[in-house]
């Protein structure tokens, strides 16, 4: 069971994710990054992390891609046009993928063999009550440091994207 | 099998990130790059909930929150300067943001 | 006892002259630069007549602490030393009275004076000196000063030379020096002469080189064959210079250090030989060349090198009392025969040529009976100084092997024979010159005066006596023969000057002319100075130019820095274009560094 459900959602997020890749229309990438971000979601509740599956959907899926797709609205993107090449990044940028993503699937496979099993429900620790508990006493410091970030991006955010005061 | 060892959920975290890579390398538009920031960033999330689960252990769910609440402060501030560069370059296209050049 | 204070009030008149000098009145700097040399004296008095029978010593401050290895700043005052303090400080203040006068017109006279007190500093120290270091800095200073005097008159190039000249010949000297105090280190763990002459007899086999390295040091210093070709030319000079500084002191230095350093050369006979052998040779070979010349301060010049030579055949046969006896009453009277000239050359308003001179017997008459003391004094006529010192090396070099003897007293008769050439021509005869001689004032009479009276009495002075308290005795019992014999010699020379110079005006000409190859060789000094420049100086020049230069500095040094440059700009214009602008380029890049680190990172973990 587990097994299967793995599969259906590897996959989806999978395609997904080539489709973001693929797709010339902006509009088209976002969709199927709400896609990869909801399948991932469901991987996170078989991996027992309930609170962060649900942290995915509410802030990645709704609140970030929502973001992104009122951007894409404003700013009019069209399809990509064909203009401009980086020599450079065509002629590396292949090779060097393919090494990447065949070194990490080789290191995987040496040094971490496959006794680990997941089931759905085998880990009990990802309750919302947990990582509250977690993210109170002993992550305490980096919580406060990071409401600080958040406020700075808002500055950030506010004074990069105002109409010049006339 | 009784359920699904733990190296598919890396290769599938690997897979993703390549994906991602994929996209920042070969995409024109500047917004599509983003999006693929945020793939790879999901993708190393994942890996961080699926070290998590071996160990037993709660902290790597803290850091895939604190990924999360970065990424947003992340976008907002990228997307703000995005939509400055269009305003001063009328453009959306990243190889063409280059007056660094020589 | 404050030793320091006797070189110390020179160096404050040096800096206070050479500082301030340039506004000061000619009083002010007299009264510093003299009274600085005067008070020295004094307080040089009063150390040596407060000296006991043990040496005083001061430690003044640890200069070099290495590890094992101590050299302090240390001031002694032994027997020896005494009598160089005073001979240096009273000889000295004498000249320095004597240069009120005869540098009265001179525009540098503050400098002139300013240079002196700063010799009469290193010298100072370099007698003072406890240890060979202190010595060498001494030494060392000594030279430089000799550089700056002699070339006081830097407008004239012949002047400049001879001073680079004595500079770099001293220098050769100096090299052995150096390697003599490191042979001294490596051998005797320390440079204090306390330690080393306590332990002198220890190292056997290395003695010899120390000896022999020390002696080219002071060979150098003082003129001895083959580095004496310096001080003939540094007659450049003013005349005071000559007298201080090539007469009494500095060119001493040599003769003090061989003195000084006597048990290291007790044990090292072979170079104890060669010091007498290097003596005797110069003594003579000096006196050859000083037959021939014209110029009267040149004259004078060898017959320095020549009595240089005598003083280190006293030391070399074992009579380091006579040597030190010898160099005492040479400073007397060569000072008085350098200061004498340079009254002459004041009173005929710059001439030096003896040819042009004559009959100022009646003109100058206190200039005269003065050199006529000094003459005789030198050409060893009883009872005068000169005398009693040259017969007791005499005696001793007979004690040693009998045909130093003969030579030293050939060459006795010769030194009578130029001196009295010098003064015959000089005096007698129909004056040859177009210029109105004029006695000298006071301030340059009474040095003269003074030491004339030091030359006729300085004799009594029993010098070795006090001496052999601190040198081993020499045996050379006196034997009456010997005496007569180097007397006569003495008396035979002034005869011969006397005929060929006012008896038989003609005959010295023929002469001349007669032996005209071999007079034409000893009137060119035997062309030493040629040969050095062809063997010596022009190769050193040449391969320093071409190789040196050209191909070590411009060549290879230059080469390699301005290599670097190029090759860094090089390498800079290639890392340039990384920095294309592109922003996807970038990315590939970050990608590139990343699997280069994934697969470091897989190395080490597998490693382990």
């Amino acid at each position: 069971m587990d097994v299967i459900l793995f599969l259906i959602f590897a996959i989806i997020a999978v395609v997904c994710g080539i489709n973001v890749v693929v797709q010339t229309h902006p509009i088209s990438s976002a969709l199927s990054l709400i896609g990869v971000m909801g399948s991932l979601a469901v991987l996170y509740l078989l991996l027992g992390a309930e609170f962060i599956a649900m942290a995915q959907v509410i802030v990645y899926a709704g609140a970030i891609m929502v973001l992104f797709i009122f951007v894409i609205m404003l700013l009019n993107a069209g399809a990509e046009a064909k203009r401009g090449r980086s020599l450079v990044a065509q002629l590396l940028g292949m090779p060097l993928l393919v090494a990447f993503l065949a070194l990490i699937s080789y290191f995987i496979q040496r040094l971490y063999p496959s006794t680990t099993l997941v089931h759905f429900g085998a880990f009990k620790g990802g309750t919302a009550q947990s990582v509250g508990r977690a993210l109170f006493t002993q992550y305490l410091l980096p919580f406060e440091v990071t409401s600080v970030l958040i406020l700075i991006a808002i500055l950030g955010a506010i004074v990069l994207a105002r109409k010049e005061l006339e | 099998m009784n359920g699904v060892p733990l190296t598919w959920y890396l290769i599938l975290s690997a897979v993703l990130f390549s994906l991602g890579i994929a996209g920042f390398l070969f995409r024109k538009n500047v917004i599509t790059v983003f999006m693929s920031i945020e793939l790879m960033l999901n993708a190393v999330n994942l890996t961080f909930v699926a070290f998590s689960y071996q160990l037993k252990q709660v902290n790597g769910h803290l850091f895939a929150f604190f990924v999360m609440v970065v990424a947003a402060a992340e976008a907002a501030v990228g997307l703000a300067i995005i939509l400055t560069v269009f305003k001063n370059r009328s453009t959306l296209n990243i190889d063409e943001v280059n007056s660094m050049k020589n | 006892m404050q030793l320091w204070l006797i070189p110390a009030l020179p160096l404050a008149g040096f800096l206070i002259n050479g500082i301030f000098g340039r506004r000061f009145s000619k009083a002010i700097i007299n009264a510093v630069a003299i009274g600085s040399v005067l008070i020295a004296f004094a307080w040089a008095l009063k150390t040596v007549l407060a000296l006991g029978e043990a040496p005083t010593f001061e430690h003044y401050f640890d200069w070099i602490v290495a590890g094992g290895f101590r050299v302090g700043c240390d001031f002694a005052v032994d027997r020896l030393t005494a009598v160089m303090l005073l001979v240096v400080t009273g000889v000295g203040s004498l000249i320095h009275i004597y240069s009120i006068s005869y540098m009265e017109h001179d525009h540098g006279y503050y400098r002139f004076f300013a240079y002196l007190n700063l010799f009469m500093f290193f010298m100072l120290t370099l007698v003072l000196a406890a240890n060979y270091l202190v010595l060498f800095v001494g030494w060392e200073g000594v030279g430089l000063c000799s550089y700056l005097l002699i070339g006081f008159w830097f407008h004239k190039t012949s002047a400049t030379n001879a001073g680079n000249k004595a500079f770099i010949v001293n220098r050769i000297g100096d090299y052995g020096f150096s390697l003599a105090m490191l042979m001294i280190v490596v051998n005797f763990g320390s440079l204090d002469f306390r330690t080393v002459f306590g332990a002198a007899s220890k190292p056997e086999g290395m003695l010899t080189p120390i000896a022999m390295l020390l002696l080219v040091g002071a060979c150098g210093k003082s003129a001895q064959f083959p580095l004496y070709v310096w001080l003939p030319d540094a007659m450049e000079g003013p005349t005071p210079v000559s007298a201080l500084i090539h007469a009494a002191t500095m060119v001493t230095a040599g003769v003090y250090v061989v003195a000084r350093s006597f048990p290291i050369y007790i044990h090292a006979p072979a170079a104890l030989e060669r010091v007498a052998v290097i003596g005797l040779f110069t003594a003579a070979f000096a006196a050859t060349i000083g037959l021939a010349q014209n110029d009267i301060k040149k004259v004078f010049a060898y017959s320095t090198v020549s009595q240089l030579g005598y003083m280190f055949l006293g030391l070399g046969t074992g009579a380091f009392s006579s040597g030190i006896y010898h160099l005492m009453t040479h400073a007397f009277f060569k000072a008085l025969l350098f200061l004498g000239a340079g009254s002459v050359i004041h009173a005929l308003s710059g001439e030096q040529d003896m040819r042009n001179m004559g009959g100022l017997r009646k003109k100058i008459p206190v200039t005269f009976w003065t050199l006529m003391c000094a003459a005789l004094a030198i050409s060893g006529v009883p009872p005068l100084a000169g005398f009693f010192s040259k017969d007791a090396i005499l005696l001793a070099a007979y004690h040693h092997a009998p045909w130093m003897y003969w030579v030293g007293t050939i060459t006795a008769g010769m030194t009578a024979f130029y001196v009295f050439r010098a003064m015959f021509m000089t005096f007698f005869g129909e004056y040859r010159g177009h210029e109105h001689p004029h006695e000298s004032p006071a301030v340059i009479t009474v040095p003269l005066a003074i030491l004339a009276v030091l030359s006729v009495i300085g004799g009594f002075i029993k010098i070795p006596v006090w001496l052999d308290k601190f040198f081993p005795a020499a045996e050379a019992p006196e034997e009456f023969s010997l005496v007569v014999i180097s007397v006569a010699a003495g008396l035979i020379g002034i005869a011969l000057a006397y005929v060929m110079y006012i008896a038989k005006p003609g005959l010295a000409d023929s002469v001349s002319s007669g032996f005209g190859w071999l007079y034409r060789v000893v009137y060119n000094k035997y062309f030493v100075d040629e040969i050095y420049n062809a063997a010596v100086v022009k190769p050193l020049v040449a391969g320093s130019r071409v190789v040196l230069w050209r191909g070590v500095d411009a060549g290879l040094i230059d080469g390699m820095a301005n290599g670097i440059g190029s090759r860094s700009q090089g390498f800079g214009s290639v890392l340039r274009l990384l920095q294309s602008g592109n922003i996807r380029s970038y990315a590939t890049w970050v990608l590139f560094g990343s699997v280069i680190l994934v697969v470091a990172l897989g190395l080490v973990g597998a490693a382990r």
